[in-house]
C-alpha cells in the first residue's frame, strides 16, 4: 500500500494556497511538513484526510484509509475517557482500546471525566483515538500542541509502532518529534501564483 | 451506528445537555396561557390543541441549534466526517436522538398538559397520535436547518428563520388532528396528510442534510 499525492492544488475559503504538489509514502514511512504559518498545511492535510475536495490533482488512497486528527480533539467532556475511547473503537468497529490506553500513559485516567483533564492529557486522549482507528494512514495535525516532552516521546513511540506494522503517518509539525527516520518536506515553495481564479466554486450546482 | 445514538442521548441526559430544557419550555407555555387569554374552561377547550402543538413545535426549535453545533466546536464532527459512516446515517441517527430525546417526551407529557387546558377527553387519543406522527417531521426537518447553519457562529436566529416555514405544513395538519378529534370529528384526511409530510421528510431531507453537511465541513 502507498500514498501517491500527485499535482495536488488545495484551496482555503475559495483561494488557492498550494498548488503542484508531489509526493509519495510508502507503508512504514513518515512525512512532516513544515512551511510557514498560513501556508496551507492544514489544508493539505484536510484535503488528504477527504474533508474537502482538491482543486486539481489527485490524493492516490481513498478516505476509508484515512484517519485524520485536527487541531481540536473531539473529546466529550461529560464522557469519561474510556468511555470517549469505547466510542471512537465502535465507530471505527475495531473495539480494542486497552492498547490505546498503554500507548498515551491514560490507563491511570481511564474513569475520569475528560472535561477534568489538563490540555496536554487531553491532546493524548485525542491521540489515542489514532490508535483505536486501525486506519493504516494517519494524517496528523499540529499533534504535539500542549503535549509535555515525555508526552511526546510517547507520540513518537506510538508513530513508530504504527509505522512498524506497516502503518504510514502524514503530519504537519514545527517540533522535533525524535523521528529521525521521517522524511521533511518542506511546502512553502508550492505556495499558489497570484490566481488567475474563477471565484464561481460551483459548491451549489 | 448504535454507538453514535447511544452516544448521543447520554450525552443529553449528563449535566449540561439540555435534556429537561423542551419540556420545561412546553411546560412555561401551557401553565402560562390561561394567566393570559383568561381561566373561561370554554374558552381554554377550544384553543388547546392549537397552544398544545405550538408550544411542542417551539419546544422542539430550542434545541435545534445543539444538534451539530456541539459537535462542531469540539472538532468531533471533523472525526465523524472522516469515520466509516455515511454522513446520510449521521444526519440520519442525530434527528433520531433529537426525536427520542426531546419529541419523544412531548408526546409522553401532552396528555398531562391537556388537562392544564381542559382539552375536551375524547381529544386526549388524536393529540397524541398527532403529536407521535408529527414530530419526528419537525426533528428531522430541524437537523436540515442546523446543517444548514453549522459553523455560524450563534446562528440560532437564522436557525428559526430558516426552519420555521418548513415547520408550518406539519402544524397545520397536526393541529386539525387535534382540533378535529376534540370536537369529534372524523380525523383521516388531516391525519394522512401529516403522516405524507413526516414520511417524506424522513425519506427525502436526509440527503440534503448530508449534503449540506459536507459543503458546511469544507
Amino acid at each position: 500500500m502507498e500514498l501517491n499525492v500527485t499535482g495536488l492544488s488545495v484551496a482555503r475559503g475559495g483561494i488557492p494556497v498550494l498548488e503542484g504538489l508531489d509526493f509519495t509514502l510508502h507503508a512504514g514511512e513518515a512525512l512532516i511538513l513544515r512551511g510557514p504559518n498560513g501556508v496551507g498545511k492544514t489544508t493539505v492535510l484536510r484535503t488528504v484526510a477527504g474533508l474537502q475536495p482538491p482543486l486539481a490533482g489527485t490524493v492516490g488512497l481513498e478516505r476509508e484509509a484515512m484517519a485524520y486528527a485536527g487541531h481540536a480533539d473531539g473529546i466529550k467532556t461529560t464522557l469519561t475517557v474510556r468511555e470517549n475511547l469505547e466510542f471512537w473503537a465502535e465507530i471505527f468497529a475495531t473495539g480494542r482500546i486497552d492498547a490505546a490506553l498503554a500507548a498515551f500513559d491514560l490507563v491511570g485516567l481511564s474513569d475520569r471525566a475528560a472535561g477534568a483533564l489538563s490540555a496536554g492529557q487531553k491532546r493524548r486522549l485525542g491521540l489515542a483515538r489514532m490508535v483505536v482507528t486501525g486506519r493504516p494512514v494517519w494524517v496528523l495535525d499540529e499533534p504535539t500542541v500542549s503535549l509535555d516532552a515525555s508526552a511526546v516521546a510517547l507520540f513518537a513511540a506510538a508513530v513508530r509502532t504504527h509505522l512498524a506494522g506497516g502503518g504510514m503517518a502524514l503530519m504537519a509539525t514545527h517540533i522535533d518529534l525524535g523521528l529521525a527516520e521521517a522524511r521533511i518536506l518542506d511546502v512553502a515553495p508550492y505556495r499558489a501564483k497570484a490566481p488567475a481564479h474563477d471565484d464561481f466554486d460551483g459548491s451549489f450546482l | 451506528m448504535k454507538a453514535l445514538l447511544l452516544r448521543d442521548i447520554r450525552l443529553a441526559v449528563r449535566a449540561g445537555g439540555g435534556f429537561g430544557l423542551g419540556l420545561a419550555f412546553f411546560l412555561i407555555v401551557v401553565v402560562l396561557v390561561p394567566f393570559g387569554v383568561g381561566p373561561d374552561s370554554g374558552l381554554l377547550a377550544v384553543i388547546a390543541p392549537g397552544i398544545l402543538w405550538l408550544g411542542a413545535l417551539l419546544s422542539c426549535l430550542l434545541s435545534l441549534d445543539r444538534i451539530f453545533a456541539l459537535d462542531w466546536e469540539d472538532g468531533s464532527l471533523d472525526l465523524l466526517a472522516t469515520a466509516p459512516l455515511p454522513m446520510e446515517a449521521l444526519v440520519s441517527l442525530k434527528a433520531l436522538a433529537h426525536w427520542l430525546t426531546t419529541g419523544v417526551p412531548l408526546v409522553l407529557a401532552s396528555p398531562l398538559f391537556a388537562l392544564l387546558l381542559s382539552l375536551p377527553v375524547e381529544g386526549y387519543l388524536p393529540l397524541v397520535i398527532s403529536l407521535a406522527l408529527g414530530t419526528p417531521a419537525l426533528s428531522v426537518i430541524g437537523t436540515f436547518g442546523a446543517a444548514l447553519t453549522v459553523g455560524l457562529k450563534r446562528g440560532g436566529l437564522l436557525l428559526s428563520l430558516l426552519v420555521l416555514p418548513l415547520y408550518v405544513p406539519t402544524l397545520i395538519f397536526g393541529a386539525e388532528v387535534a382540533r378535529r378529534g376534540a370536537e369529534g370529528l372524523d380525523t383521516g384526511v388531516p391525519l394522512a396528510m401529516l403522516a405524507g409530510i413526516t414520511f417524506g421528510a424522513i425519506a427525502l431531507l436526509p440527503f440534503a442534510s448530508a449534503a449540506v453537511l459536507r459543503v458546511n465541513l469544507r
